[in-house]
Parts: structure tokens; C-alpha cells; sequence
């Protein structure tokens, strides 16, 4: 029996490899139509999120109660609202906060979803089966739901918003990751760390997580659009961002009750600026899906 | 079989006490007083002291916890009345309109999602992957308020409320029905298209299905009897754990339809602060969501052989 030795390829040459696959995934993503449509789309949000004040034809919190509940016309594209505001300013302006909510709460949940799923899958056994309970009881329960009840339990800022929407998708990106981490804990790799000598943290975080990280970025690509989804609700509710925000979801509720009375414009318009974003989001999604898994 | 049953029943009652004590612990932090929620800020501290008393609710917290269970649902601070009629009757109103809604999406999203498979790659199959991906993400008051203002407001084809006149008769109620039900139709074709789709593609690639094709069964007798009855199984888990969502969504459409269901009862129970209504909503909901999984499991393995088999052995 003959011993053959493998080539041990260089730290560098590895790196430059997984730099081209990068690169290759990239390029793939950028020829897929429906993936640039929404990166347009998201990108035009984000840009009216940084500069919505200074695009805006008009200031969006300027009142004119000569001029309410004005239909759409050539002073005001979009029409005014209840107070007289220029509709279309304020749909311009109204993407800021949710565009910093979603996305910080969608990385909080899953930084923290990462962290739970590698020692769930990791360690398997009692921890798996009790973190698993926990999970499967807030999953019994949907998102608003949960969120109506820790809303009422802490105030009303962006910054507890991120972090209610950050838990509630914890347990959801725990158990993608843990999935994911059932399956390569029985890879060579890992027993060779393993007979190494290496503590459980270094074998989860430095050996597991990166390979584990197609699936992660999915996850975050997905629950982004999800993100948007719930904070838009909450902001419906009056449970998500706060008056004097211009936010579409808080805009929508606020002039809901006028639609009986004919003054459609002043929901519509921010109702299609959600329904764009959410749908901007999910195309993104789709098309890194399409690319990092197969 | 029944041993996978009890064992999924055993599961389910753990998960249920869980969510008790979580929803408990939930209520016991959240800062603001019972006495004070109900009297108003203008009230006698005396009074409000005396009404804490009487609801029971400045006791410790293991004897609260029990004194809760064993009193469940208990009574609701708002309407000073026994919670299990209101609960009972809302929840009875929110299953109409999630039954109408399945009624409706169901059928559709498989037909969609069949009619995607059977064109795999070609430009039917993509309009309909990426127009149900994305009525999925659509929130339900934004497809609720078009809605609204094109078939309520502007057409008058449908009324705007969901609530029927007292009195009228079942089609009348539908009717009021049809438009809450269809932002969570929006919702639901995605998933079920999807699953649909995947399940069809996987059967329409099979052994048997080619079995099916080599003997020469014309293609419409094979997609009939070898596809479809192995596609549609995994249409039937997604339905279930979609109840879940749908209970979330009831919240948003029965508030812009003005229906007094479970989701506008659980919304408006957190804001008055009726922590025992609120306990039990939660709860309700928790328990429908379970008897739902499990249902539907049940109804998977019956139909699907290999777990049938394989949970006798």
C-alpha cells in the first residue's frame, strides 16, 4: 500500500479561488433582469431616504389649510392631505425610517439567529431539544402578534422597534442555520478540528460559520423583505415608527379613514410605495436565492 | 401511528405551557397597572389600590400564575364579563373569514402552481414564480386599501366594511366577506403556488412518473394519476403552517374592515391593557396553531405510504 500524498493548497491560492467564485457570482447576478429591476428600485428608496428632503418639491411637513384634501393636480402631483401637505413630498421622505428599521433589525436577528443556530446544531442533545421547545412556542405565534404584545411592553422608538423585530426573527433564522449546521458537523473538517484539540467555539465560529454563510446571506436577503413587511404593519397599527415621521405604513393609517369620503390619493400613493419596496426587496432575494444555491 | 400522534400531542401540550408562561412573564413586566388602566389617570390612588385587590393582580407571582390557569380564561377587566363567549363567538367570526379565504387561494394557488411546473423555464412558469414571490411579501393594509378605494370607493362593487347588517342571511355575509378575505388571498397564493410548483417538478422528474410515460399513458391520464396525487402532499403541510401567518394578518384586515374577530380582539385587548383577554387571545391562537400542525400531519401521514409505514414500525 502505497502512500500518496495530497497537495496542500496555499492559503492564498484558496483565498484567490473563493475571490474569482465571488466574482463569478456577482457578474451572475448583475445579468439577471429582474434582479437589476430591483436594485433600481431599491436604490431610488434609498436615495429618497438620504436625500428625500432636498429632492422634494416642497417641504413635506409644510401645512397649507387653505389647500386640504386637495385631488392630484399640477401643484400638487400626488394632491394634499388632511392638513394640507404636498402628498408627493411626503412620499418622499417617507422611506427613511423604515429603510434604517428593517434592515438593522433583519441583522440583529441574524447575527443573534447565527449565534443560536451553530450551538443548536453543534451541540445537538438537551441543548438542541430546550432551545428547540423555545423556539417552536414563538413560532406558534405570528409575528404581529408577538410584536402587539412587547410593543405595549416597551416604548415606541426606532431603536426598540429593531430590537422587537430582531427577536422575533432570531428563532426563524436559528433554525435555517441549524439546518445547515446538522449537516456540515459531520464533514471531515470538522472531526479534524475536532482532533486538534480545538475549543467548541473556535470549531463553530472559525470552521462551521463560513461555510454556513450561502444559506445565511439567503436568509437575511429574505427576511429583509419580511422586515419591511412587519414594520410597515406595526407602522399601520401605530405600533412601528412614530408621528411626525412621514413613514408610508404610519401615512396610511393616519388617512385611511378619509377613503369613504373620495380622498383616495392621500392612502394610495404610499400604498404603492411599500407595495414597490416589498417587491424591489423580494426580487433581490429571489435572484441571490437563484445564485447561491445550487 | 397513535403513538406518533400522542407523541406530537405530548409535544404540542409542552410547547402550549411554554407559551403560557411566556405570555404570563410578558404580562408581568409590562409596566402600567391594571386598576389604573381601568379607572383612568384621574382615579383615587385608593381606589385603584382596592381594585388591584379585587382583580387579584398585587399577589405573588407563582400563586397569580396558578390562579390564572385554574380560573382560564377567566374575566376580562374591559368588559367586566366571563372572557370564553367573546373569545368563542370572535374566534367563530375569524374562521369564517380564514375558511373563505383557503376556499378561495387553495384551488387557485395549486392550479398556478401546476400550470408553472407543467411550463418549467418558460416564460408562464416565470410570471407566475415571481408575481406569487412577490404577492407574498405585499402587506396585507396595503393590497386591503386599494382594495378599498377601487372596489369600495370608486366601483361601489363591494361594501367597505366586513360586518353584515344584523339580520341578513349567509350569501349576504359572504358577500361582505370577499373583499377583507383577498389581501390574505394575496398573501397565501405565493406560498401555496410555490410549494405546488416544487411538488409537481419533483413528481413530473420521478422514476414512475417516467414509468408512467414509457408504457404510454397519454401525458394528461400521467399528470392525473401519477403527478398530481404525489404533488399536492406537501401543498397540505404548507396550508397548515401558513395558519399561523394567516392569524397575524386577520389583526391588519379586521382592523381596516372594522370585523370584530380574534385579531382586532387580541389588538385591541394589548391597548386597553386587559392582560386576561390578552392572555387568553394569545393563547387561543397558540392552540389553534398547534391543532392545525397537527392536523395536517396526521392528515400527511395518512396519505403519504413511506410515513405511514414507517410510523407503524
Amino acid at each position: 500500500m502505497s502512500v500518496t500524498t495530497v497537495p496542500i493548497e496555499s492559503a492564498a491560492a484558496l483565498s484567490a479561488g473563493r475571490k474569482t467564485v465571488r466574482r463569478e457570482m456577482l457578474r451572475e447576478l448583475v445579468r439577471s433582469p429582474l434582479f437589476i429591476v430591483g436594485a433600481l428600485i431599491l436604490l431610488w428608496w434609498i436615495v429618497c431616504a438620504v436625500f428625500g428632503s432636498s429632492i422634494a418639491p416642497q417641504n413635506p411637513d409644510a401645512q397649507n389649510l387653505f389647500a386640504i384634501n386637495k385631488a392630484p393636480s399640477s401643484a400638487h402631483i400626488f394632491g394634499t392631505d388632511q392638513l394640507g401637505r404636498d402628498i408627493f413630498s411626503r412620499v418622499l421622505t417617507g422611506s427613511r425610517d423604515l429603510l434604517i428599521v428593517a434592515p438593522l433589525a433583519t441583522l440583529l436577528g441574524t447575527i443573534l439567529g447565527t449565534a443560536v443556530g451553530l450551538v443548536m446544531g453543534y451541540f445537538r442533545g438537551i441543548v438542541d431539544d430546550v432551545l428547540g421547545r423555545f423556539v417552536e412556542a414563538f413560532l406558534a405565534l405570528p409575528v404581529v402578534v408577538t410584536a402587539i404584545i412587547a410593543s405595549y411592553g416597551l416604548g415606541r422608538s426606532n431603536l426598540e422597534l429593531i430590537i422587537v423585530i430582531g427577536l422575533l426573527f432570531t428563532p426563524l433564522i436559528a433554525r435555517t442555520v441549524r439546518a445547515a449546521v446538522l449537516l456540515e458537523r459531520e464533514l471531515d473538517y470538522v472531526s479534524a478540528a475536532q482532533l486538534r484539540g480545538e475549543s467548541s467555539f473556535y470549531i463553530m465560529f472559525v470552521e462551521i460559520l463560513p461555510n454556513v454563510l450561502a444559506p445565511i446571506t439567503v436568509e437575511f436577503t429574505v427576511r429583509l423583505g419580511y422586515a419591511v413587511f412587519a414594520v410597515a404593519t406595526l407602522s399601520f397599527l401605530g405600533l412601528g415608527i412614530q408621528p411626525p415621521s412621514s413613514d408610508w405604513g404610519l401615512e396610511v393609517a393616519t388617512n385611511y379613514g378619509q377613503v369613504a369620503a373620495g380622498f383616495w390619493w392621500e392612502v394610495v400613493f404610499d400604498a404603492l410605495a411599500i407595495a414597490s419596496l416589498v417587491v424591489a426587496v423580494n426580487l433581490i432575494s429571489d435572484a441571490v436565492e437563484g445564485v447561491l444555491e445550487r | 401511528m397513535i403513538a406518533f400522534i400522542l407523541k406530537r400531542i405530548g409535544l404540542a401540550l409542552i410547547t402550549l405551557w411554554l407559551l403560557s408562561v411566556i405570555v404570563f412573564l410578558l404580562g408581568q413586566i409590562l409596566p402600567g397597572d391594571p386598576g389604573r388602566a381601568i379607572l383612568g389617570p384621574l382615579a383615587a390612588k385608593s381606589a385603584v389600590t382596592a381594585l388591584d385587590q379585587q382583580l387579584g393582580v398585587n399577589k405573588p407571582v407563582l400563586t397569580e400564575y396558578w390562579n390564572w390557569i385554574s380560573g382560564f380564561p377567566g374575566k376580562s377587566y374591559t368588559y367586566q364579563s366571563a372572557i370564553g363567549p367573546i373569545l368563542l363567538s370572535a374566534l367563530g367570526r375569524s374562521l369564517k373569514l380564514a375558511i373563505l379565504a383557503f376556499i378561495i387561494v387553495v384551488p387557485l394557488g395549486i392550479f398556478a402552481g401546476v400550470v408553472a411546473a407543467l411550463n418549467v423555464g418558460n416564460p408562464i412558469d416565470k410570471i407566475i414564480s415571481v408575481g406569487g414571490g412577490s404577492s407574498t411579501v405585499i402587506p396585507e393594509f396595503v393590497s386591503g386599501i386599494i382594495l378599498l378605494v377601487v372596489f369600495g370607493v370608486a366601483l361601489k362593487w363591494l361594501p367597505v366594511t366586513a360586518t353584515a347588517p344584523p339580520g341578513s342571511s349567509f350569501l349576504t355575509s359572504i358577500k361582505y366577506l370577499i373583499m377583507p378575505a383577498i389581501p390574505l388571498v394575496i398573501v397565501l397564493f405565493g406560498y401555496i403556488a410555490r410549494m405546488a410548483r416544487a411538488g409537481t417538478v419533483e413528481a413530473l422528474d420521478s422514476d414512475y412518473a417516467r414509468t408512467a410515460t414509457l408504457k404510454g399513458l397519454p401525458r394528461r391520464v400521467m399528470i392525473r394519476r401519477h403527478v398530481l396525487r404525489n404533488s399536492l402532499l406537501p401543498t397540505i403541510t404548507v396550508v397548515a403552517t401558513q395558519t399561523g401567518y394567516l392569524i397575524g394578518g386577520l389583526v391588519v384586515v379586521e382592523t381596516i374592515f372594522r370585523y370584530q374577530g380574534i385579531g382586532q380582539l387580541t389588538y385591541q385587548a394589548a391597548q386597553q391593557k386587559d392582560f386576561p383577554m390578552l392572555e387568553a387571545c394569545v393563547l387561543t391562537i397558540g392552540a389553534v396553531y398547534m391543532v392545525v400542525t397537527i392536523g395536517a400531519d396526521v392528515l400527511f401521514s395518512m396519505l403519504n405510504p413511506r410515513i405511514r409505514l414507517k410510523a407503524a414500525e
